[in-house]
């Protein structure tokens, strides 16, 4: 590969295994388009081309490519959500990477963001998209000047706008960021900021995105490693992509590990032959928790996910494994926390979020996460009452009723939290608010009676003294 | 009333000709307007108002969903500490406090020189190399209090600090408002066209060619 393939993408770890969308991220060019052009570049897109749209769904259909944005849903279902007969139909990419934890998307845009945009233009050419949005985080601005700057390249070479690689197929790709806003990343909710509105999500069903979307007409939202897949699948075929991976979830997943392992970063892994246990401890992967300390628990999926504890070591990194053992992989975004962590601490760290990040539309969600975080900071501030806890799934069972909360108290019986969970809100961002909860008080309730009855307060970490510096 | 510069103005032009309805240029208007001032002013919002065909009322609505903008004067680096659970596993919230006591002002406000806005957000995607902390948006990864000090001492100096960042990062730091410093620019020769939704008529050309051969 020449003395130019270093791994210097900040965060990305090489762990010699399958490389379906981190391919060139050891390329210190790896964004321009000449390194994409040596490297393989559109040339999924040209196989594309060679094909009929309908086949080239029906290869994403084939290959299985579970959503990567968080819900898991095939992007080949989705795409088929559209209703026959009515046009325009649009493109919105989901780049508003947000979710705690999340580090994946923002690498694949700032590293190899020609890869993004052939995974774009092969979708709009399968489903007939007339015109997509490229929708990046505000906060994003190394992800912005790249995606722009290969973009303009694109379109220069021919490869976006006007009949493209002289073929009939005309797209405009265009680039749009956001402004600081969580809740933008659900797909609704990006639609409307896309308008020019207040990001609020809409009421979905019966009407989605496919069906009534951007302006009102069927509109697809994908992810950008879903997206980033695409010119893997169409140069090599569904075939050899089902080859990686498991049965029902193939190929490979970007997981970005943060917290207290020894190597924290984000791995391109094969889905359903991992485990957490190999991706803390393997020697390709984290190494360790970090030296003199042992797990406690961790988070599988984001923010939004409920947690996992040493028991849950042996699951498969597969979103159906990880969904029947009661949490998701969500996002890709793992955190690990070793027996030095405050466990009310960190769950009124993720409660904050949510409480700050609702946007008020739905009053179980804006109520609810508001009062979810001033019983927890009063817990932590020494003031607790014996009765929060009760309160604090009572508030719980208003924004995500039933079984959820109520198995916070559960002594035996009820060893899986039922998930997902049922929302009285439009959207999951109130009811995820209930997963760190009701996750801490089934495991570490004697934590927040510590700190109700005796006003405890345990110390978190110190910023190091000394560390690796900044940037890599 | 014109808030925009000719420059901007043209580019705000350019901006709205990308979407099939104005409105949809409204937060990158908003954005160009915080580059221009470095803050949305009143008059910013008027004239955006007037460019997508909405109200003020109504861009103030969709403005002020947004953390990123501003309403009044910020400082010219606006330095933000994640505080979100991964970096507060390794010292995210100790960084912030740190931050205040070398910055003398609490999260949320300006230094007294106008310099620096301290701000403590939410997770910013940078989760495997916490602590982490962002200036006019440009990452500082796997921060510590002497890395934050020597960004600090550097903007102060007038230097540019960004080499001690993220990879990839380069140049100088632009002052706060101004995001992804390449802008797209979309050629005539080259363009697709933007049509609005009530005047497509049928499927695309390819489409429409594919399905006429089925038959």
């Amino acid at each position: 590969m020449g003395s130019s393939y270093v791994t210097h993408a900040a965060g990305y770890v090489d762990n010699g295994g399958p490389k379906l969308v981190t391919s060139r991220f050891g390329y210190e060019d790896s964004h321009t388009l000449a390194r994409f052009e040596a490297t393989g570049g559109y040339v999924g897109l040209k196989a594309a081309l060679a094909k009929r749209p309908a086949d080239v769904h029906g290869e994403v259909r084939e290959a299985t490519l579970l959503g990567r944005g968080g819900a898991g849903f095939p992007a080949g279902v989705k795409w088929g959500f559209c209703p026959e007969g009515v046009w325009p139909r649009y493109l919105v990419v989901n780049g508003d990477e947000s979710e705690p934890g999340t580090y994946k998307d923002r690498l694949l845009m700032e590293r190899d963001p020609h890869q993004l945009i052939e995974g774009c233009l092969i979708a709009c050419y399968a489903l007939g998209l007339s015109q997509c949005f490229l929708y990046v985080r505000g906060e994003m601005a190394l992800a912005q000047e790249r995606i722009a700057t290969a973009l303009n390249e694109a379109y220069a070479a021919g490869y976006v706008g006007r009949e493209i690689l002289g073929s009939d197929f005309s797209v405009d790709v265009v680039l749009h960021w956001g402004a600081g806003a969580y809740i933008v990343g659900e797909e609704t909710a990006l639609i409307e900021s896309l308008e020019g509105n207040r990001g609020m999500p809409r009421l979905k069903p019966p009407y989605f995105p496919a069906a009534i979307g951007l302006y009102g007409k069927p509109t697809i939202v994908n992810n950008v490693e879903t997206l980033a897949n695409l010119p893997w699948i169409l140069e090599h075929g569904a075939a050899a992509y089902r080859r990686y991976g498991s049965e029902s979830s193939p190929g490979t997943r970007m997981f970005a590990v943060s917290g207290h392992v020894e190597r924290p970063g984000v791995y391109e892994v094969e889905q359903g032959v991992t485990t957490f246990r190999d991706l803390f401890y393997g020697e390709d992967f984290c190494q360790g928790i970090r030296e003199g300390h042992e797990l406690k628990m961790f988070i599988p999926g984001g923010g939004s996910a409920p947690w996992f504890f040493e028991e849950h070591l042996d699951v498969a990194l597969e979103a159906a494994d990880v969904g029947a053992a009661g949490s998701m992989l969500g996002s890709g975004a793992i955190i690990v926390m070793d027996d030095s962590t405050d466990a009310v601490k960190a769950c009124h760290r993720l409660v904050r979020f949510f409480a700050r990040e609702s946007c008020g539309k739905c009053s179980p969600c804006r109520e609810g996460t508001g009062w979810e975080e001033k019983i927890l900071q009063r817990i932590l501030d020494g003031h607790g009452r014996p009765s929060d806890i009760d309160l604090l799934l009572d508030v719980g069972d208003n924004i995500s009723p039933g079984p959820y909360p109520v198995a916070a108290h559960a002594a035996e019986g009820l060893d899986v939290v039922p998930f997902p969970p049922r929302q009285t809100t439009i959207c999951p961002l109130g009811p995820s608010s209930v997963a760190p909860i009701v996750s801490t008080i089934r495991r570490f309730r004697h934590e927040f009676e510590a700190r109700i009855t005796r006003g405890d307060t345990i110390p978190v970490s110190a910023v190091p003294a000394t560390a690796g510096g900044s940037g890599s | 009333m014109t808030f925009f510069n000719s420059d901007n103005e043209r580019l705000a032009q350019e901006v709205i000709s990308r979407y099939p309805r104005a409105r949809s240029a409204a937060i990158p208007l908003l954005h160009l307007a915080q580059e221009q001032e470095g803050w949305v002013t009143p008059a910013a919002m008027v004239q955006i108002a007037e460019l997508t065909g909405s109200t003020p009322a109504e861009v103030l609505g969709t403005a002020s969903f947004y953390e990123m903008f501003k309403f009044h004067p910020v400082g010219k680096y606006v330095v933000n500490v994640c505080t979100n659970v991964s970096c507060q596993l390794l010292g995210g919230e100790e960084l912030l406090q740190h931050a205040e006591a070398s910055l003398g002002v609490r999260a949320g406000g300006t230094s007294e020189d106008g310099l620096f806005t301290l701000e403590d957000v939410e997770c910013v995607a940078a989760c495997t190399e916490a602590p982490c902390f962002t200036v006019n948006y440009r990452y500082f990864h796997r921060a510590t209090t002497g890395s934050f000090d020597e960004v600090v001492a550097d903007i102060r100096a007038g230097r540019s600090p960004i080499h001690r960042g993220a990879a990839g990062d380069d140049g100088e730091l632009p002052e706060h408002g101004i995001l992804g410093r390449v802008r797209q620019h979309i050629p005539d020769d080259r363009r697709a066209g933007v049509e609005a939704p009530e005047d497509v008529a049928g499927a695309p050309l390819w489409l429409a060619a594919d399905r006429a051969g089925e038959g």
